[in-house]
């Protein structure tokens, strides 16, 4: 029964995990612009990749296996907003405009300013 | 030596828990390894504040959860927003950076860039640059939400409103 349990669990996680993926992806294509695909790759950055690998931990059960799954997403949770950031820096270096809202403020007034090792 | 000594056992333990197989041979390999990181980690200068193991205690794993949440959440939101991006309103959000070590600056920005809809575009030593998906979105850095998280994270008091 509970072996039952866990295996739904489980399969809910992995199918859910899947399943923001491709909303990752559809939004990474239906998004305007540079600067907004990004937020739509986040998605399959963290919550896909959360899901799927707690799924994959319940399949494991407790052994060293599931200590090494937990490592991959703790990894994967420092490096994927550090390649995000590093993406979206590179292009503001590099004059990308963004589409903003009226309401917004511009970004050409930060470019100049640089990232001082703090 | 303190943060070179603390890093080195996390090196160690990090083997042993990853190789799994514990047999002479190996065991040297894993110390050669060790040896050589904690070598190119001094030689680099990465070596910091960063590397002691109760850098922010307990409130460590809360923090964590309450990210969880969050990403849960931000998530959902730009999932929404995925299927009628007619819908969005990008803008460019500052906010200050209150915070007395670098470690909270850099979990600030990252936790920023973790959340879906927003991203960081710049951080530098008092300002953090981002780009938001939209008004929901930028709520989490405008209201100032995130900012007291890090700071109840540090163990900084809360400024006065």
């Amino acid at each position: 029964m509970l072996e039952w349990a866990i295996n739904l669990a489980s399969w809910f996680l992995l199918l859910t995990g899947g399943v923001f993926g491709v909303i990752g992806g559809i939004g990474l294509i239906r998004f305007p612009d540079f600067y907004s695909r990004l937020h739509g790759a986040g998605v399959t950055d963290t919550l896909c990749a959360i899901c799927i690998v707690f799924g994959l931990a319940l399949q494991s059960g407790i052994s060293l296996l599931t200590l090494k799954l937990m490592l991959i997403l703790l990894f994967l949770l420092f490096t994927a907003p550090t390649a995000t950031h590093a993406l979206a820096r590179a292009a503001m270096v590099d004059e990308v405009e963004p589409l903003l809202d009226e309401q917004s403020e511009s970004l050409a007034k930060h470019r100049g300013e640089r990232s001082s090792s703090i | 030596m303190r943060e070179a000594f603390f890093l080195t056992c996390w090196l160690v333990l990090l083997w042993l828990a990853i190789s799994g197989v514990y047999k002479p041979v190996i065991l040297l390999l894993g110390i050669a390894s060790v040896m050589l990181v904690l070598w190119l980690s001094l030689r680099m200068k990465v070596v910091g504040e960063e590397h002691a193991p109760a850098i922010f205690g307990w409130r460590l794993p809360v923090f964590w959860v309450w990210t969880l949440v969050e990403i849960v959440r931000s998530n959902l939101h730009v999932a929404r927003l995925t299927f009628s991006p007619e819908k969005i309103s990008p803008r460019i959000v500052t906010t200050d950076v209150p915070f007395r070590t670098s470690v909270a600056k850099v979990v600030y920005g990252n936790t920023c860039t973790l959340t879906p809809g927003t991203v960081t575009l710049m951080l530098t030593r008092d300002k953090l640059v981002a780009h938001a998906l939209d008004q929901t979105s930028s709520e989490t850095l405008t209201s100032g939400r995130l900012a007291r998280k890090v700071l109840w994270l540090e163990g900084s008091p809360e400024p006065e409103k």
